[in-house]
């Protein structure tokens, strides 16, 4: 996993509430098998005129100027500020691969949806959670092209000129994403101990065992 | 009895009324780190095409192989062609993903129901089928809707594709516990509103983030009522509150469901799971963070006007108007979604009329789904308005069981296509789906923005208003019909 220390960019803010993992990535670019490659196609129906289909030259689209990533200074941004519930409904990692292939580094919103809150942190993007009104702020920081600075050692993020504002983050995640370490290693280190409750587990309910 | 040192919290554990939900978290943690984290041990993974090759191919980069490869069931389901099997997949992408998932069960030892399997289907209706859902356990899966399980008693959520590979690599995944809510819902539901009007109800109550974070408990007279099929529609749609996990206790209909499922023990291994399963329920006076009531006797059959599911209406309501909407994210959302979906302010819901219909997804897929759709349609045609209606059986039984019982001439007859078992025009990946500007009555799950094809129109509705819908060319309250087609009450 690519580790996450500090950032300091654009931030786009996309001005939606309860923007879910088919807008972000629509289902037909999910026939990849790879994680690789989707950032041509994020949130491809609002990004595009024309429809979308796996295999489509980039340079051959209709890209749809009144979509913010469209527009300059938007289309560098590595930081997408987002409101309520963001990354709900379909469990698709796919949507945080485009994400990141797309070259975000972080998203700030009020609230996440909780299977996108967790596959951005198996992947390296930090959501980033602040109260609503704080987001308003960010909101306008961001809509005058302010960037922003990420630091997260420190758990703060500050639009430039700006006070520091503190956020929380699970420590464990935190750790993993500073350092980037691989979580299945750090979870087979406890392989014993898994092997312990395997053999308590079989004794105590023994059908799930019989297959 | 657990042995302690695996619960933490264990005298706390004795001492205290416990939720069904937390029950079935202190029996599967295998470790907790200081921050609350724990480490779960997962006891049943199910896996399909479209959100494992990475994990597998993941698995392989590191030389990893998967630990209980037994407790693993895979079939192809989102990507699958429902109609000329036996001609191939066409789709060049799709057919390589499919493939690859053959091969990589192949590889690694694991279960695997293929598109010539009669056992094919979604995976959150074959795993209940296969008795591979059992109570107490752990189930996950790289899909949102695993929280179908739930109505099992089993602590079920969907993953991302990391998790899955993670889950593989280690039958364990770290995960935080959820806060607990209790939906209460207590009354009869009138005639010809069943489990997807209740659930819809419910989002629409709630909202659609109103259970992040949560797992909700489904319980009170009217849930122990209801069938396992419904019970499953229910839980299914926990997570289009937020909830990655539905619940509902285990009951009679549990056990009754379960008793000779394929994978379901037997003999005197069936005795001692069944006493245990009687246990998995939440205790008197366990403590809920929210209650919600829910009077079912009030409910009408629900339609979806929007693109999101909390965006619903009674059948006797109209499209709202966003002038009406103080706050002003919600009232830009609503005007958005009116001017996607080509609805007017103020319209009367019995007004919309769907171009096409599909009956199917893992919502609303089994045997008791499609027979009250066929109830509504036996003896009837769909309106001449309808372009095209589609019946897709969630798996190879159910479509084969459905055929015993005549229903497929049913539907054929009244001018539906009755197809091959998989996830279809729920999401449309295969080539069933919307064409931009469609409006489509729809028993699945979710009505976002493109997600039954781009510029696609979704309206959320049960098998009943489905069928009623394809009959009448409109959105219809069918409950006067109800008695006459032999579906006196709603839930069954």
């Amino acid at each position: 996993m690519d580790a996450f220390t500090t950032l300091h960019a654009l931030a786009a803010p996309l001005e939606r509430s309860n923007v879910d993992t088919d807008a972000i990535l629509p289902k037909q670019f999910m026939k990849s098998i790879r994680r690789s490659g989707f950032g041509p196609n994020l949130f491809d129906a609002w990004r595009y005129l024309d429809t979308g289909h796996p295999g489509q030259d980039p340079a051959q689209r209709q890209p749809n100027p009144a979509f913010l990533l469209n527009q300059a200074p938007y289309r560098d941004a590595q930081i997408l500020l987002a409101r309520e519930n963001f990354g709900c409904g379909s469990s698709r990692e796919h949507a945080v691969w485009a994400l990141k292939d797309f070259g975000f580094r972080a998203v700030i919103a009020p609230s996440f949806a909780d299977i996108f809150h967790g596959n951005c942190l198996k992947n390296g993007l930090l959501p980033v959670t602040l109260d609503a009104a704080t987001v308003d702020a960010l909101f306008q920081a961001a809509g005058a092209g302010v960037r922003l600075r990420i630091d997260l050692a420190a758990q703060t993020v500050a639009p430039d000129g700006g006070v520091p504002i503190p956020f929380r983050i699970d420590a464990a995640a935190k750790e993993r994403l500073l350092s980037g370490l691989d979580e299945i290693e750090l979870t087979l280190q406890r392989a014993a101990r898994i092997r312990e409750y395997e053999a308590l587990h079989r004794h105590n309910e023994p059908w799930l065992f019989a297959q | 009895m657990l042995v302690g040192g695996f619960a933490r919290s264990e005298d706390h554990w004795l001492m205290q009324a416990q939720t069904l939900f937390e029950k079935l978290w202190q029996a599967h943690v295998v470790d907790e780190d200081d921050e609350g984290n724990c480490l779960l041990y997962v006891d049943r993974h199910l896996v399909y095409e479209v959100t494992s090759p990475q994990a597998f191919e993941g698995l392989r980069e590191a030389g990893r192989q998967p630990w209980r490869p037994e407790t693993v069931i895979a079939t192809p389901d989102h990507n699958v062609p429902t109609r000329e099997r036996a001609q191939g997949i066409t789709d060049p992408l799709s057919r390589a993903q499919i493939e690859q998932l053959g091969r990589n069960c192949a590889d690694y030892g694991i279960t695997h129901f293929g598109l010539g399997d009669r056992r094919q289907g979604v995976i959150h209706v074959i795993g209940p089928e296969q008795g591979a859902t059992l109570p107490g356990m752990t189930v996950v899966a790289g899909d949102s809707h695993t929280s179908t399980h739930g109505a099992f008693a089993a602590l079920a959520f969907g993953v991302g594709t990391s998790e899955v590979e993670h889950v593989l690599a280690t039958q364990c995944l770290w995960a935080r516990r959820m806060r607990s809510m209790l939906v209460r819902v207590e009354g009869a539901l009138p005639a010809g509103v069943g489990a997807k009007d209740l659930i819809l109800a419910i989002i629409g109550r709630i909202g659609t983030a109103g259970a992040n974070g949560c797992a909700i408990e489904f319980g009170g007279s009217t849930i122990r009522s209801l069938s396992m099929e419904s019970r499953m529609t229910l839980c299914n749609m926990a997570i289009e509150a937020g909830a990655r996990v539905g619940l509902v206790a285990v009951d009679d209909v549990t056990i009754d469901y379960l008793a000779g499922r394929p994978l379901a023990p037997s003999g005197d291994l069936w005795e001692r799971a069944v006493t245990h399963w009687r246990t998995l329920r939440s205790d008197e006076g366990a403590p809920f963070d929210r209650v919600v009531d829910i009077d079912a006797s009030s409910l009408l059959p629900m339609v979806t006007w929007g693109t999101s599911p909390e965006m619903v209406a009674p059948i006797d309501g109209r499209v709202p108007d966003p002038a009406q909407e103080a706050n002003p994210v919600r009232r830009a959302a609503i005007a958005h979604a009116l001017d996607y979906m080509g609805l007017t302010a103020g319209t009367p819901m019995t007004e919309i009329a769907p171009d096409k219909v599909f009956i199917g997804s893992c919502t609303n897929a089994r045997i008791e789904d499609l027979r009250a759709a066929a109830a509504v349609l036996r003896g009837r045609r769909i309106a001449s308005s309808i372009r095209q209606a589609l019946v897709v059986p969630g798996s190879g039984l159910v479509k084969a069981q459905a055929e015993a019982e005549g229903l497929d001439r049913v539907f054929v007859e009244a001018g539906f296509e009755w197809r091959e078992p998989g996830c279809s025009m729920c999401l449309g990946m295969n080539e069933d789906r919307l064409a931009p500007g469609e409006r489509c009555a729809s028993t699945s799950n979710r009505n976002f923005e493109g997600r039954q094809g781009a510029g696609g129109r979704t309206h959320l509705v049960s098998p009943v208003m489905a069928a009623a819908a394809a009959v009448a060319g409109h959105f219809t309250d069918w409950s006067a019909n109800m008695a006459s087609v032999g579906l006196t009450e709603g839930a069954r």
